[in-house]
Order: structure tokens, then C-alpha cells, then sequence
């Protein structure tokens, strides 16, 4: 009995939330443009034709990969003659590497997040809720770190990999991208809002540094966690500059990477060039749609320091 | 820069833990007191990030700047020191200054752009207007693609002839257009795909902001009898000014490192017309394999990035 209904009433929260929303996007339409249907017709045409000029590289790259590879070349049309057709994607899947590089870029970008996002919140953590010497020395360091860009490191970055052995290694590709200043600020500030009341009666209880951070400071900033890993995944799963220095063997690249050195060796075969671009795309596009929300506010509110 | 982007983005961020800032701030600092006896436990919860902080961001610097007063090869193992020489041949150099001014070239013709249309875009969205999903998705979805798969979509619109967008142009009757072949159209080429590519990011941050606009003051304005337009010149742009400054300086700051869509695309080319500073680096570098060289170049420009991001954070100290 209990299960139909609190299936309901999350049915009919969820209803009227998506009431509310509506109804709160109506108030704004009022508030914003006003009430002349001419003004919303002509705002709602832009966007039409803006949201339709912004899906035109993906919807044509579709409509490409399931042409046969014949028809893919000739003059542009958006319904094949010849019909629709898997046989790029199979040809694609079957002797390719793609796959293998999609399973390395998910492996570094998880191992990537994983470790920014531990290490950044032990680190804001510290800077935030513990008092040791040198902090602020550190804290000031660490601001400096956010003005040097990456890119202007490939060079003796490279070097240092070469003498670590680390060239065409999974730790190579990931260790590198794990320092994240910004995030480590995004983090405190966040951080610094955690009461402090709760931190002293943890103490009262006598639970450790390690555990105040864990059982009390994680759980109640999982929001801002969850937007920083986020952030850090989109970044690490599409890098493309760092990951194309450090390896060479296609065994050891990641997608973007591999996918850049069989635009050379498939130059001409539009077909399937578009299907492996549209399967590379397809993991990110999918998680963004299970998680607009959430990745929406994630942007909003790491982009600041992000890029 | 967090510094001062940390106080300007307070609009947009709205997680719970904000709201009681000002109120825990005070219990925060209390708290951190009787921590005072745990000294060492900030130090181990430190210790991950400074050590990775060390080797891959502080020790490279150190060594960079040491490698570009050598004469260090990729090839060769030893290497001597040459003081200053790699410095003046970089100052002397045609190809670093052309280079620097693709750079630039590139970051005013992407960043205008790319600031106005994400505007535009917010904007409209902000009105509410039904199928939010759907735009959001439209104008995001783009930024969630690796710069190969860019590189693929937008050479196959570019392809000559029978690409999408010269088969149009024929139909209209005009001739075929070398979007990436033609060294007076190439870079714009390159933009055009960049603004596209990236403009999803500087939307949703402008959505947030809009977001951040009181109802009240839009409802104030409706009574005295503002319109529509007057509501968006004497409301909506003036709360924006703090936001765009904020997306045209980190806009700035990322298009003035731009290579993976320039070396995909053109691979600078045609004719070098459109190398960015950085692909001379990687050129320097990984392909002629002068690495002392490269990073004497990587930090003349290093040097111009740093004086922008100082000069820009002079101002807004000042406003804070």
C-alpha cells in the first residue's frame, strides 16, 4: 500500500514543480517582454532560427553518417536517394580503434575527476577550516598557480614525462591534469559557509580532523562537489592539447586524440568520418540530457573561475 | 583574478550554503580557534595538492625557464647553456611576431562575437518563452564536443564543392567560397566555428545572471508603465555590466590560447596564415625539435599573458 502512494505523491510533486515552472515562465514572459503576441512571435522565431542554425553541424554530420558511403559525396542532400544506412557505424566499430579510445578517455577522464576533486577539497578543506603555519604562504601560492596556463607547460612538461617514463602511460595523460587551482578557491568559498557550530560539536564528540571533513563538510557541499566534478569531467574527457603531446601509441590515446589521426588516414570517406564523430559526441550529449540541470548549475557557478 | 571574480560572481551563485554566508563566516572563523592545537592535520590535508601542485605545475616553470636558456634538443641528450640568445632570437624572429598577431587577430574576431550572440541568446531565453529545454540543449550541446569532433563537423559543412554550405552558395548562385583554403578567409572560418563551438559556455552564464535579476525591480518598471525595450535598456543591460566584464576578460584569456581548432582545421595553414603563437610553439618544439627554443617562445608570450591578467586586476580591486 505504501509504495503506490508515495509513488504518487512523488507523481504529483513532480507535476506540480513542473506546474510551478511553467507557470513562473509565463510571469517572466510577462515581466520581460510583455504581452503583444507580435513581440513573442518574433522572439520565438529567432529562437527557432538560432537553435536551428546551432543544431545544423550535428543534424547534417547524422544525416551523413547513415548515407552510403557512395552517396555521402555527392552534392549535398539531406534524403539519400539510395536510402538510409548502419554500414559506416559497422565499418566504424569493426576496424577501428574507436572504441578502445573511448574506453581510455573514460578512464582517464574518471581518474582525472576522481583525483582534482579529492585532492582540491582536502585542500580547500584545509585552507578553510584549519589554521597550520605557512597557510597563507601556500594560499598565496596557490592564487598565483591559477595565472599560469597550462598550454605554456607542454614543453618542459614533456620533458619531465620522458624522464618519468610516464610518455604513452595512462599516468602520464592524467597526472598532469590534476592540478586545479581554481577549483580549490571555488571549493573554500563554499567551504568557509559550512557552520561552524556543527565543526565544534563534532570535535565535542571528539571525531578527528579527517572525519569532520568527511562526515560533515563533503556531505553538505555535495552540490557544489557534484558541479566542480562535473566541470572537471567535460574538461578532461575532451582535452585534447595534453593528451596529444604525451602519447604516440594509438593503444595509449584518448578520443580525441585518436580520432585526429584518422581524419588523416580516412581523409575521404565522409560517411564514416561523420559516424565516429557522432559516437565520439554521443556520451557527453547523453549525460548532458540526463543532467541538464544540474550541469547548467554546475556551469553557472564554476565557470566564473573556470576556462 | 579569483580574487576579484570570486566577490563579482556572487550574483550567480545559488547554492544553499550562500544564503547564510555572511552569518557562518563569523561561526566559521570561531570554529578555527580551538584547531589551532591540530596544527599538523592542515598540513596532510594540503600535502596531495601541493606535492601534485610542485611536480606538475611549479617544477615545470622552473625547468621551462631553464630550458629555454639552453640549447636542448629532443633529439640530442646533452645540452649547453646559452644565457639569453634563444630570448633575442625569438625577439628577432618574423614568425613569432605573426604569430602573436594571429593570436590576437583570432581573440578579436572570436571574443566580439562570442560575448554578443551568448548576450543575445540569454536574452531571449530569459523571456520564457516555451521549449527552454530545447534551446538550452541547442545552444549548449556544441561545448560538450571535443575539438576533433568540431574539427570533423565543420570541415565537412567547409568541404569545397560539395560541401553543405558551398552547395547553398551555388544555389543562390554565387561561386564556391575557400573557407579553409583562402588565406584572407580562413581565420574567420576558424572563428565562425569557434563562436559556434564554445558560445554555449558565455550563454548559461549569462542566463545565471539573468537569473540573479529581482522580479520586483521588472514589476516596479511594469507599473510605471515601462515597455518592453525600456525594460530591457533601463533593467536587464545595466545589471548585466558586472558579468560581461567578467566573460570578456576569461573570453580574452582563453581565445588568446587557442590551438586545437586551428591545428584540426588548418593545421595553420594555408600558407601559415592562420599558426597561432601556441602551434609555433608545439612546431618549435615537437616537430623541429628545438625545445629550448620553444620554451624561450612559450614564455614571451607567458610574460604578455601575465601583464594582461595583472594589468586587468589592477581596476577591480580598486571597484571592490
Amino acid at each position: 500500500m505504501a509504495v503506490p502512494a508515495s509513488v504518487s505523491t512523488m507523481v504529483t510533486a513532480r507535476r506540480s514543480a513542473l506546474q510551478q515552472t511553467r507557470a513562473d515562465n509565463r510571469t517572466l514572459t510577462k515581466l520581460t517582454i510583455g504581452p503583444s503576441p507580435w513581440v513573442r512571435a518574433g522572439a520565438l522565431a529567432a529562437l527557432v532560427v538560432l537553435a536551428g542554425l546551432w543544431l545544423l553541424p550535428l543534424a547534417w554530420g547524422a544525416v551523413t553518417s547513415f548515407k552510403h558511403e557512395a552517396e555521402a559525396a555527392l552534392p549535398a542532400s539531406w534524403w539519400p536517394s539510395q536510402g538510409w544506412t548502419l554500414d559506416a557505424y559497422r565499418q566504424v566499430l569493426g576496424h577501428s580503434e574507436l572504441l578502445g579510445w573511448m574506453w581510455n578517455s573514460l578512464v582517464v577522464a574518471a581518474l582525472v575527476t576522481a583525483l582534482t576533486v579529492l585532492i582540491s577539497a582536502m585542500a580547500a578543506f584545509a585552507f578553510s577550516q584549519t589554521l597550520f603555519k605557512g597557510r597563507g604562504l601556500l594560499q598565496f601560492l596557490t592564487l598565483a598557480s591559477i595565472m599560469m596556463p597550462g598550454q605554456i607547460l607542454i614543453v618542459p612538461l614533456f620533458k619531465q614525462m620522458q624522464a618519468m617514463g610516464l610518455v604513452d602511460s595512462v599516468a602520464g595523460i592524467v597526472l598532469p591534469q590534476v592540478v586545479a587551482p581554481v577549483m580549490v578557491f571555488i571549493l573554500k568559498r563554499f567551504f568557509d559557509a559550512v557552520p561552524g557550530e556543527l565543526l565544534d560539536a563534532a570535535r565535542i564528540d571528539g571525531a578527528g580532523t579527517w572525519r569532520m571533513f568527511w562526515t560533515i563538510v563533503v556531505p553538505l557541499s555535495r552540490s557544489i562537489l557534484v558541479a566542480v566534478a562535473i566541470f572537471v569531467f567535460i574538461g578532461a574527457w575532451n582535452n585534447f592539447l595534453w593528451p596529444f603531446i604525451v602519447t604516440t601509441d594509438p593503444q595509449f590515446m584518448t578520443l580525441p586524440v585518436g580520432l585526429s589521426t584518422v581524419k588523416n588516414a580516412y581523409g575521404v570517406q565522409y560517411a564514416q568520418n561523420m559516424a565516429s564523430a557522432m559516437i565520439a559526441a554521443l556520451p557527453l550529449l547523453v549525460v548532458f540530457m540526463l543532467f541538464q540541470r544540474r550541469i547548467v548549475q554546475g556551469v553557472a557557478t564554476t565557470g566564473m573561475g573556470g576556462q | 583574478m579569483t580574487a576579484s571574480s570570486t566577490s563579482l560572481s556572487a550574483p550567480v551563485t545559488r547554492l544553499p550554503g550562500r544564503a547564510t554566508g555572511s552569518r557562518t563566516r563569523t561561526g566559521a572563523a570561531a570554529a578555527r580557534r580551538p584547531l589551532r592545537e591540530r596544527d599538523r592535520s592542515g598540513y596532510l590535508f594540503v600535502a596531495p595538492f601541493a606535492v601534485a601542485t610542485g611536480l606538475f605545475l611549479l617544477w615545470p616553470t622552473i625547468y621551462g625557464l631553464w630550458m629555454s636558456l639552453t640549447d636542448q634538443s629532443l633529439t640530442a641528450t646533452e645540452s649547453s647553456f646559452i644565457g639569453f640568445d634563444n630570448y633575442v632570437e625569438a625577439f628577432g624572429d618574423p614568425q613569432v611576431w605573426t604569430t602573436l598577431w594571429h593570436t590576437v587577430w583570432f581573440t578579436v574576431l572570436s571574443t566580439v562575437p562570442l560575448v554578443i550572440v551568448a548576450l543575445v541568446m540569454a536574452l531571449l531565453v530569459h523571456t520564457g518563452l516555451p521549449g527552454q529545454w530545447v534551446w538550452r540543449m541547442a545552444f549548449f550541446a556544441p561545448f560538450l564536443l571535443t575539438s576533433a569532433v568540431v574539427a570533423s563537423l565543420s570541415s565537412w559543412l567547409f568541404q569545397p564543392d560539395i560541401g553543405l554550405l558551398d552547395t547553398w552558395l551555388a544555389n543562390l548562385g554565387l561561386g564556391p567560397v575557400g573557407w579553409l583554403t583562402d588565406e584572407n578567409v580562413a581565420m574567420f572560418s576558424i572563428a565562425l566555428v569557434t563562436v559556434w563551438w564554445t558560445v554555449g559556455f558565455n550563454f548559461l552564464l549569462y542566463l545565471a545572471a539573468l537569473q540573479g535579476i529581482p522580479q520586483q525591480q521588472y514589476e516596479a518598471a511594469t507599473i510605471d508603465g515601462a515597455g518592453g525595450w525600456r525594460r530591457l535598456f533601463a533593467i536587464t543591460v545595466p545589471q548585466l555590466k558586472t558579468i560581461t566584464g567578467v566573460i570578456v576578460v576569461l573570453q580574452l584569456l582563453a581565445s588568446m590560447k587557442v590551438f586545437d581548432q586551428i591545428y584540426l582545421l588548418t593545421a595553420g595553414g594555408p600558407n601559415g596564415s592562420t599558426r597561432p603563437i601556441l602551434e609555433y610553439v608545439y612546431d618549435m618544439g615537437f616537430t623541429n625539435y628545438r625545445l629550448g627554443y620553444a620554451s624561450a617562445i612559450s614564455y614571451v608570450f607567458f610574460a604578455l599573458i601575465l601583464v594582461f591578467t595583472l594589468v586587468r586586476l589592477l581596476p577591480t580591486k580598486k571597484e571592490a
